[in-house]
């Protein structure tokens, strides 16, 4: 890894001559362009980025990126990044996958990395269908979704994976959504300034085989009647007008609140996005499924307290070494009671 | 502690056979090893053949609970565990039953006749006594009270009953020493080392070691005692060595040989999880071990490692190796060294986790999706897996390829004495990464080797992708161009076939051509070995190849097959190798099979030699 200073790196940099095969209209194209537009901003020498992805058309995101990368096979991203990044902590790896790589065929790799806090960030893009088979219903489809492989409904209850990885305890747990650019960015880097397992869900539509997967918050006026944007420090207001906000019950549950008649910002849980335990970001994660309640989008955990994994792993071989020495080889090889033949 | 100076007899003999049979809780694995450690460390050869049962703790007294460890140790040359026993240590009724078979007629059966009350016969479905029927006539039989004795030695210590009797094992071990003429020594450094700790237990052990050698001493319960001069072995310092231990510190040595870290991305199988326990000890050499949440996980995280520049290897057993066949698929497409280590057991699925079989072969070879050739190796003995292990890393790293280590549970726990090499003896493994941008690509080959470059993350200018993707030739590009996507599979069949070019030539032992040759791999070299010698000192024509290298075969292995006029291929599987050699070489080998989760006994061989010599 080279410390020399680092030369400036602009879009271009990150761009490749390879020809961008997803489907024309595709969400995955303006989430490319967020991401080639914020690596250059993080102070990151090129050759240390590494892009690490499993199966399916978002899995084909290394190929775009001028870094190195790493399609790997279906679901095992982030095993092959979590042995990468045990064996090289320095390098900045970012992991690439869908809704079937992640939370299906995958699902225990994600579940395992975020536990451990390997310092991988991971971005999810979440279509709600399988587009690489051309069609069948994913983990994260609606419930009684007509697809191909369930022509009469689909009788599976999806994930939500905010929750699933808060449930997790992932120590940083994001939402963005493809066409909201500006957003988009500014969760990446929030997710870039985050030391442990960053793991960023985004919203993606997929034009061919579920278009308009996200209309129900991005069709006009949803953006801030359906969503609500969390900023850490700021009271939960969502609203064209910022007229409703978000109230901590007395039973400890939520509500949500007309603004006015006696109900001010001052009333509304404020947004504690660095809270050590997960139960508030939990309650956050799952109120898009009630009815009234908004859908999340921001940061809804950003706890950076715990070590990374790969740190506390080498940390152990150094502090090993530092008290038995570095290791001898014929000492190993004589390990144990030895006996002379003459 | 001095060796006796009793009336008894003391008879110098070559070689015994000794097995120490009880429950599986009743740490028969420990007494076994302890008494290998001190004959190996006095200088006899060895073999060992710890045979224990899946369950942990099978319900005490019953005959699935039965765990044994059987020990050849001689004044000679020592191949197998030996095919019958001379002595037989009996902790119970069950004990008894499943091991009197293999007592030699006239041979010591040594019983703990605490254990042989009603309800332990019930517990191992015995309907009659067998110390007071006549099932042991044909034995010399040494009832010995093991539970009281022990009682009465450690009494003073003030344990319970249930910690005394724990110790017994080591009153049956002090009276094999002394029944062999040997120090107790060794075993009271290792009850030292061992319960540092536990100072109480510590002195119970060795109060219980020292009362077994005292009985015998005392009450001449033997009457005779037996020596077996040390054996004639290479001059050299030696140490006892397992297979897995053997792995795991040949891993290590390679690493420091390659200059790179060592990566183990493993998840707990019988019967190779010893390599990722012994592996998580040696960090000081900048070990990294990463017991994974899955089998696939173990082997995608090695991937990830090999990738970064890392040796990187993955432990696993016939079930596992299943869960990563498509990861091995993708280490051979993405062209990254890596080493998976089979230890096989009997299967299909679950089978027998702690039984030995070698069926594992034509998964190894073949057990992947479309023409994905990797090489093959196999060590023969349990120190020959520390060669194995560098010769399979230095394959890996020299062809950028995986590589697939065929060990199996027989050399997994069993013991030979090792004769310790240097490390400044042991040739350096030369790596090289890529560092130079100009002309780079990432599919571009060495024209010898056909390796592609290793150019790892953080290295400027050679940012690249790779994928499970066909690739472009050179370039690395997704390709789906036909005529390329043939070009590709025929260049990686190629670059492993290429290794033949680098290993010895196959060399028949015994008779360089003749009536018949024995084509064996694995763990059965030894019993192999031991068949033809008997059977070549009786006048027969007969040699012996054994294969360490499956894939590719040695270059001339179709040649020597045809030097002989009949070839048998002894397996512990259905007949994979014999299958291989068939196929390739169109000779008409024939089979001897076994598939009971055990080794071949001498005689099994010995017999099936005779039967196609017509003798």
């Amino acid at each position: 890894m080279t410390t020399a200073a680092l030369p400036p790196l602009t879009r271009k940099d990150f761009q490749t001559d390879q020809e961008v095969r997803w489907c024309p209209g595709c969400g995955d194209y303006a989430i490319l362009a967020a991401v080639q537009t914020v690596f250059p901003e993080l102070g990151v020498r090129r050759e240390n980025f590494v892009v690490i992805s499993g199966i399916g058309c978002a899995s084909r995101f290394p190929y775009y990126m001028n870094t190195f990368g790493f399609h790997t096979i279906h679901g095992r991203a982030p095993a092959v990044a979590t042995g990468l990044k045990i064996a090289h902590p320095e390098l900045e790896v970012w992991l690439v996958t869908g809704d079937g790589d992640a939370l299906a065929i995958g699902g225990n790799h994600t579940i395992h990395m975020l536990r451990r806090n390997v310092g991988i960030k991971f971005l999810l893009f979440n279509n709600r269908i399988y587009g690489l088979t051309k069609g069948q219903y994913s983990p994260t489809s609606e419930f009684q979704k007509v697809t191909k492989s369930t022509p009469y409904g689909s009788p599976d209850r999806p994930f939500n994976p905010i929750s699933l990885a808060i449930g997790a305890e992932a120590t940083f747990v994001a939402r963005s959504v493809d066409i909201f650019q500006a957003h988009l960015k500014d969760t990446l880097r929030a997710a870039a300034a985050h030391k442990g397992s960053a793991f960023v869900e985004i919203l993606q539509n997929c034009n061919i085989f579920n278009d308009g997967a996200w209309t129900g918050i991005t069709e006009k006026d949803a953006r801030s009647e359906r969503v609500i944007q969390l900023e850490h420090g700021k009271p939960l207001v969502f609203g064209k007008t910022h007229d409703k906000g978000i109230r901590r019950k007395p039973d400890g549950d939520i509500e949500v609140v007309p603004l006015g008649n006696g109900i001010s910002e001052s009333d509304l849980i404020v947004h504690d996005a660095h809270h050590p335990r997960p139960s508030y970001a939990f309650l956050l994660s799952h109120m898009e499924d009630r009815p009234g309640f908004p859908t999340p989008i921001g940061v809804l955990r950003a706890w950076d307290d715990l070590p990374r994994y790969e740190d506390v792993v080498n940390d152990q071989v150094a502090a090993i070494t530092q008290q038995k020495g570095p290791g001898n080889l014929n000492k190993l090889l004589r390990g144990g009671d030895v006996w002379e033949v003459k | 502690m001095d060796i006796p100076s009793g009336k008894a007899k003391r008879e110098v003999i070559d070689q015994a056979v000794i097995r120490f049979a009880g429950d599986s809780g009743d740490g028969m694995q420990i007494t076994g090893s302890q008494f290998t450690n001190t004959v190996a460390i006095y200088g006899n050869d060895i073999a060992t053949f710890p045979d224990f049962p899946a369950e942990i703790r099978a319900p005490a007294g019953t005959v699935p609970g039965v765990s044994g460890f059987q020990l050849n140790f001689s004044s000679g040359e020592v191949y197998t565990p030996g095919d019958s026993v001379d002595v037989l240590v009996a902790m119970n009724p069950a004990a008894l039953k499943v091991n009197l078979a293999d007592l030699k007629a006239n041979g010591i059966l040594i019983v703990n006749s605490d254990s042989f009350e009603e309800v332990d016969l019930r517990k191992a479905h015995v309907t009659s006594n067998p110390l007071e029927d006549n099932t042991l006539d044909k034995f010399r039989v040494f009832p010995v009270e093991l539970q009281r004795l022990t009682r009465a030695a450690l009494q003073h210590l003030g344990l319970d009953a249930k910690s005394m009797d724990r110790c017994k094992n080591f009153f049956a071990l002090g009276m094999c020493y002394w029944l062999y003429n040997r120090s107790i020594d060794p075993t009271i450094r290792w009850i030292d080392d061992k319960f540092s700790k536990k100072p109480l237990l510590s002195e119970a052990n060795k109060l219980a070691l020292k009362a077994g050698y005292s009985y015998c001493e005392a009450t001449e319960a033997f009457q005779i005692s037996y020596e077996i001069p040390p054996a004639q072995l290479t001059p050299g310092t030696y140490r006892n060595l397992s297979g897995n231990q053997a792995l795991a510190i040949g891993f290590v040595t390679a690493a420091q040989k390659a200059g790179l870290k060592l990566y183990l991305g493993s998840y707990p199988i019988t019967p190779a999880s010893d390599i990722l326990h012994e592996l998580s000890k040696y960090k000081n050499f900048g070990v990294l071990t990463f017991q994974a949440e899955d089998e696939i996980a173990a082997i995608t995280s090695s991937i990830g490692a090999a990738y970064s520049g890392a040796l990187a290897i993955t432990t696993t057993s016939g079930p596992g190796m299943a869960l990563k066949t498509e990861a091995i698929g993708l280490a051979a497409m993405t062209e990254l060294p890596i080493v998976i280590c089979d230890i096989q057991r009997g299967g299909p699925s679950t089978g027998l986790p702690t039984k030995t079989e070698q069926a594992d072969l034509l998964q190894a070879m073949f057990g992947r999706n479309s023409e994905a050739p990797v090489p093959v190796l196999a060590p023969s003995t349990p120190g020959d897996c520390f060669w194995i292990a560098l010769e399979a890393s230095r394959i890996a790293l020299k062809y950028m390829v995986p590589v697939i280590v065929l060990s199996d549970g027989y050399l997994a726990n069993g013991a030979e004495p090792w004769r310790i090499p240097t490390a400044e003896e042991i040739p350096p493994i030369p790596v090289k990464f890529e560092t130079n941008p100009e002309g780079f690509f990432p599919y571009k080959r060495d024209p010898q080797t056909l390796a592609r470059p290793w150019a790892i993350p953080g290295t400027p200018g050679l940012e690249h992708r790779i994928g499970g993707i066909e690739k472009q030739e050179i370039t690395g590009n997704v390709n789906y161009e036909p005529l390329n996507h043939e070009k590709m599979v025929r260049i990686r069949a190629a670059k492993v076939d290429a290794i033949r070019q680098d290993i010895p030539n196959a060399m028949p032992t015994g008779d360089p051509e003749g009536d018949l040759l024995l084509v064996s791999w694995g763990s059965t070299f030894g019993s192999v070995t031991q068949a033809v010698k008997e059977q070549r000192e009786k006048g027969r024509k007969i040699g012996h190849l054994h294969l360490r290298h499956l894939n590719p075969l040695p270059s001339n292995v179709g040649e020597v097959l045809k030097r002989y006029k009949k070839v048998l291929v002894p397996e512990l599987n259905m007949g994979q190798l014999l299958w291989m050699l068939r196929a390739k070489f169109l000779v008409d080998a024939v089979g001897l099979n076994k598939i009971q989760g055990r080794p071949f006994k001498q005689s099994e061989l010995e017999q099936k030699i005779e039967e196609m010599l017509g003798v």
